[in-house]
């Protein structure tokens, strides 16, 4: 374990976290929606705009030589992080929702054959549900998906179920954006594996928090958001192995990701330019590169320790607030605290620690199928990052005791 | 300016602990669905229009406080008005919600979602059941917010 994380300091590098909002303090507790940036982000991005602007990949100019030579130090950036085994592995796309849709209509497309079945969880945001919903539908295939137990833990009998001969991918969280539930996803990578089935992982909300090794999870594809990786939004990744990138036909066509083209033939430029069709988020990408070294001079480990304490912390308290019912209770969870108050509909709880200077998310978090089975139209989520102390938590104690006066 | 209390004065906590008209209205030859996809909050409005009077109405739904309580004033407005009363009225809520100017006398109780304005994320709670009610009015059968 390396050095703990000095979170006093870790604020200092957040200029947006010292402002009052609605004349008090903020409390920012939706990092889940998306993060806030270090100050090294958003300088990457304005030097990359005041100093090296300029198209990646066709100039011949020196302003173009060092945009080209920043994003693609990005992308190495970013197979550094993954522990992806090589950097044409990662492609970079607008976020984790483009990178799902990226799989289903590149690699689902062509492959899926009436009857075949995708696997996903009950647990997933519609943007692990809805891709899969397009294509089973357009190739008469089978959306199948494996149920959650009362904590929101997923069934792994029921899962080892449904991967049958027809399976032909699984694809769910890394970690639940509703619930923070931290699924075992070696251990079911390995149960799909044993069954010839590949297997998806969407890290959108286990990035920001957890040391993520796509080569001992053993997956086949992982994708992820800049946006809640402290980096800025519009930019995010798949990362595929080679030899299923490599087999995909692209999925959009334009510039960049060709290597020749006449009117009668193109062909596809290598990987990972073959996804990347059209000027890419430049800025972007560098930006995310900066919020990825941020992270490693933390440290990974220091984040997820620091983290899981103050979850541990937090649990602890709202499990003491009178009426107060948590919604995922997994053993294993990383950086959520959903909710209900009594029979106080979420939203009024939002609104009123809003008034507190309190930013929470609530409402369905774009996952309807989930809410549905904890019997509940929405929830309130507290979310945590590495930014986050035991004095935020002790603010949304007191703003849920100003929630309860108002609706007594 | 904005605490809890001016979002949420006693009028709009009363009748959200207590709204009138939370029913189907027996007899209804109108109902429409309003939902916002927001938060998935969903209120129906039935009513019985005869002779462009609106003769009687009630919702029923599952929604936060503020759209209940503005839910339950509307019904109590409207009732045994006419339809064309009804759509000046939502124009002076849609008014109000905005932040526009000064209550309108003619809104009584409905002035006390006035707060609303500084919180633009739940203007759609406080309008949900007026779309309902204008959908209903018009004959539509659901209508979003969105």
């Amino acid at each position: 374990m390396g050095p703990s994380l000095d979170v006093e300091q870790v604020r200092k590098d957040f200029p947006i976290l010292l402002q009052e909002v609605r004349g008090k303090p903020l409390v920012y507790l939706d990092s889940a929606a998306t993060s806030q940036k270090p100050r090294a982000v958003i300088d990457a991005v304005a030097r990359y705009y005041l100093e090296d602007n300029a198209n990646v990949h066709r100039g011949v100019h020196l302003l173009s030589e060092r945009a080209t030579a920043h994003f693609e130090e990005a992308r190495e950036k970013v197979r550094r992080f993954l522990n992806a085994a090589h950097a044409h592995e990662i492609v970079f796309v607008r976020g984790a929702t483009e990178a799902i849709n990226l799989v289903a209509q590149s690699w689902g497309r062509p492959r899926l054959r009436p009857g075949d079945e995708i696997v996903i969880t009950e647990m997933e945001h519609h943007s692990n549900i809805v891709p899969w919903q397009l294509l089973c539908e357009e190739k008469g295939a089978k959306l199948r998906v494996a149920p959650i137990d009362d904590l929101g833990q997923l069934r792994l009998d029921e899962l080892e179920r449904l991967l049958g001969p027809r399976t032909r991918l699984l694809s769910l969280a890394h970690v639940s954006n509703a619930l923070g539930t931290i699924n075992p996803a070696r251990e079911i990578v390995s149960m799909a594996r044993e069954r010839n089935v590949p297997v998806l992982l969407d890290g959108a909300q286990a990035a920001p928090h957890l040391e993520v090794d796509v080569q001992a999870l053993g997956c086949d594809f992982y994708a992820f958001s800049g946006h809640k990786l402290f980096g800025p939004t519009g930019i995010g990744v798949l990362w595929g192995r080679a030899e299923l990138l490599e087999a995909m036909p692209p999925w959009q066509g334009g510039g960049d990701m060709i290597s020749s083209v006449s009117f009668e033939r193109t062909t596809w430029n290598k990987l990972p330019w073959k996804f990347e069709a059209g000027t890419p988020d430049i800025a972007g990408a560098i930006g995310l590169g900066a919020a990825i070294d941020y992270l490693s001079g933390l440290g990974m480990d220091a984040v997820a320790a620091h983290e899981s304490d103050l979850l541990a912390y937090g649990t602890d308290a709202l499990r003491q607030v009178p009426g107060l019912r948590l919604i995922g209770t997994a053993p294993k969870r990383a950086g959520v605290l959903s909710f209900l108050l009594g029979d106080i509909h979420p939203h009024d709880v939002g609104t009123v620690l809003d008034g507190e200077g309190i930013a929470i998310r609530t409402g369905h978090h774009c996952a309807q199928p989930l809410m549905r089975r904890f019997g509940v139209p929405a929830t309130a989520r507290a979310s945590i990052a590495l930014y986050n102390r035991r004095a935020d938590i002790d603010a949304l104690l007191r703003g849920l005791q100003k929630v309860r006066e108002v609706f007594g | 300016m904005s605490g809890p209390r001016d979002l949420y004065p006693e009028a709009i906590l009363e009748h959200s602990r207590s709204p009138r008209n939370f029913r189907a209205v027996e007899g209804a030859n109108r109902s429409a669905a309003g939902v916002n996809p927001l938060c998935g909050d969903e209120i129906t409005v039935s009513l019985k229009l005869g002779a462009g009077v609106i003769e009687d109405i009630g919702f029923l739904g599952e929604g936060c406080a503020i759209s209940r309580a503005s839910a339950s004033m509307m019904t109590a407005a409207v009732k045994q008005g006419t339809a064309a009363q009804a759509e000046a009225l939502f124009r002076q809520v849609e008014a109000l919600l905005s932040g526009s100017g000064p209550a309108s006398p003619d809104l009584g109780a409905m002035a006390s979602l006035s707060a609303i304005a500084q919180f633009p994320a739940r203007v759609k709670c406080a309008s949900l059941a007026w779309h309902a009610l204008r959908a209903a009015l018009e004959g539509s059968a659901k209508v979003s917010t969105e």
